[in-house]
């Protein structure tokens, strides 16, 4: 009895060690990176811990809102996270981001000037931009042999379930949204309304909502179309076998533009060691093998100049100006959010 | 419990305080306030909208599915398992699948039911016509069964082994024939082992989640994901931990039922609360 009640007790132990964190083992540096999945080269942290002796923690989310309930939820520590515009803008509503110190990031200055300095953070106070992208429909040249230009052809019942949407509440809102011609940021109810019933008509049509297997699922065949970010379309397209029998596009109606940031959470318990790591992806060679593995479109100017001929001039990459001149960034939709989210819910539980 | 003997539930206590009270204060203490606030019912109010209510009533309607088709495999096969000398051997071979991961196992059926998937290319190559097996509640449902099975077999496998066999024997010997024997001795004996069966397939099954968004494509949204949907997409803390408190009242009215039900057979029925 003795016993059982000690190595309970140890167990007990074990597990309170567990819940309050492990501040590094011999006094090593250790990071704690949450990114995105699918979003940076294989061997950068390797090669960032290498240089720095510093141990990298790398963990993953698929959507902006999981990392900010993860954020919200405190006790996760996060050293440096990679926010979306809007979610960077919610975040420093909320008053929950460091502020960057420029004089530990010399390589800031690398990046294209026109990607910074915009809306959703004046002045970069708080991020640095990482990747920017855009959303559209990558269709499969076999199953679809019409032009596709409008987000109307998911509403189309010739796919039926032959249509992948993504499963996060501003993106498949949104695509509802510009279909109608409304802005991706409306606070009006009735068109919020609109755009619900819109997606919830859709529903029968869909055959999955989906997240981060949308790539495999397309390459799979599975699907006729589906709602992606860029860098996925060009991961599908740029797959060696079948990548040639897809195509993406960026309807008439418009789209999101949107740019993922490098953060550091408030209270991050390793701000040096994030600072290090943001200058570390900033650099030339590292900013270029990023951009070559993930497919995305870089803000940095020296990678950008390096990259073949053929990414550079891809309309999926870099769209033209008259392209990105009919996007629209998200903003932080604040007080009504709680509408867009009950919105999401309805169309999903209907 | 008395003099020292009573530290030893210490530990217990301890454990209890931590990982059930504290979290379930919380959880209520988030349930009926609302940004700060003070005491407020607004979230379960905002439950009574008839699209959260269909959602309860899928996640009951399938759990209740569920159960009823774990507890029609699981019988026979736990009474042919209980009969067979090898009994114990072959009813590890049901638990061994739940030695890899849940979600890697619903994961691999998906690859198994998708439209270019094991199956279909089985039948294609059949000659038979490609059939659509994933994405439906059809698929929600075989997914909830798969994990939930030996849940139901276990325990019925383990009231029907410690039958006392002699039992059976003397009920033959005064004249009942099997279908009589089964219905009066071995059924009513093995009761016990279907409560907790079904207490424990029910359970997960009722609050189950991700089976039905990766099976389902997410078109049937059970409880479970309404609630995970609430924490980690929507952060809306209030709603979610309202949605679980609602489900924690219904899972407790229900097992208090099935116990009442239970104890009139066999007061072992009780264990399982």
């Amino acid at each position: 009895m003795k016993k059982i009640s000690f190595a309970l007790c140890a167990l007990l132990l074990c597990t309170l060690g567990m819940l309050t964190g492990c501040t590094g083992q011999s006094g090593q540096q250790v990071l704690n990176v949450y990114n995105w999945g699918d979003y940076i080269a294989p061997g950068v942290i390797a090669d960032f811990e290498r240089e720095t002796g510093i141990k990298v923690n790398y963990s993953l989310y698929d959507s902006n809102e999981i990392l900010y309930s993860k954020l919200q939820g405190g006790g996760s520590n996060y050293d440096v996270i990679f926010p979306s515009d809007y979610m960077i803008e919610r975040l420093v509503r909320q008053n929950m981001l460091e502020e960057l110190d420029y004089d530990s990031l010399p390589n800031a200055q690398l990046l294209d000037e026109s990607y910074l300095n915009h809306p959703y953070d004046p002045g970069n106070q708080y991020s640095l931009p990482y990747m920017w992208g855009t959303v559209g429909i990558v269709y499969n040249k076999q199953l679809v042999d019409e032009d596709v230009s409008s987000w109307n052809i998911l509403w189309d019942a010739k796919y039926a379930k032959q249509i992948l949407m993504y499963d996060s509440s501003r993106d498949s809102i949104a695509v509802a949204m510009l279909k109608n011609g409304f802005s991706a940021n409306s606070r009006d109810a009735g068109e919020l309304a609109i755009a619900q019933q819109a997606l919830i008509e859709q529903k029968p049509l869909v055959l999955s909502y989906t997240l981060d297997d949308t790539v495999d699922k397309m390459l799979a065949g599975e699907a006729a179309l589906c709602v992606v970010y860029s860098g996925q379309a060009m991961m599908i397209m740029g797959d060696e076998q079948k990548g040639e029998q897809f195509g993406y596009v960026i309807p008439q109606e418009g789209s999101n533009l949107w740019f993922d940031g490098m953060c550091i959470p408030k209270g991050a318990k390793n701000k040096d060691a994030a600072l290090q790591f943001i200058n570390f992806m900033c650099r030339e060679d590292i900013a270029l093998r990023n951009v070559e593995e993930i497919c995305y479109s870089t803000p940095h100017a020296g990678a950008y100049a390096q990259l073949d001929d053929e990414t550079r001039n891809n309309p999926a990459a870099y769209p033209d100006d008259e392209t990105l001149a009919r996007c629209e960034v998200y903003t932080d939709l604040g007080d009504y959010l709680e509408t867009y989210e009950d919105a999401w819910t309805h169309i999903k539980a209907n | 419990m008395r003099g020292r003997n009573r530290w030893y539930a210490l530990p217990y206590l301890l454990w209890v305080a931590i990982f059930t009270v504290a979290p379930m204060g919380l959880l209520l203490y988030y349930a009926f306030t609302k940004g700060g606030s003070g005491f407020t019912l607004v979230n379960f109010q905002k439950f009574l909208d008839p699209t959260y209510i269909k959602v309860l009533g899928r996640s009951l309607w399938l759990a209740l599915l569920c159960t009823a088709v774990c507890l029609a495999l699981g019988y026979p096969i736990s009474y042919l398992l209980a009969r067979h000398k090898h009994g114990n051997l072959l009813s590890m071979l049901f638990i061994l699948p739940m030695w890899m991961n849940f979600l890697l196992r619903t994961y691999a059926w998906m690859s198994l039911l998708e439209n270019t998937g094991l199956v279909n290319r089985l039948l294609g190559a059949l000659g038979f016509g490609q059939l659509t097996l994933l994405y439906n509640s059809g698929a929600v449902l075989l997914g909830m069964v798969y994990n939930f099975l030996p849940f139901m077999i276990l325990p019925i496998y383990n009231s029907l082994q410690r039958m006392d066999r002699s039992l059976i024997e003397a009920a033959g010997d005064l004249g009942a024939n099997p279908i009589g024997v089964f219905r009066r001795v071995t059924l009513p004996l093995s009761l016990p082992g279907i409560m907790s069966g079904i207490t424990m397939v029910f359970m997960p099954a009722v609050t189950t989640f991700v089976i039905s968004r990766l099976l389902g494509g997410s078109h049937f949204m059970l409880f479970g994901d309404l609630i995970e949907q609430q924490f980690l997409q929507a952060s809306n803390w209030n709603f979610g931990s309202a949605l679980s408190v609602i489900m924690m009242v219904l899972i407790l009215l229900g097992m208090g039922l099935l116990n009442r039900v239970g104890s009139n057979g066999n007061a072992e029925g009780r264990t399982i609360m």
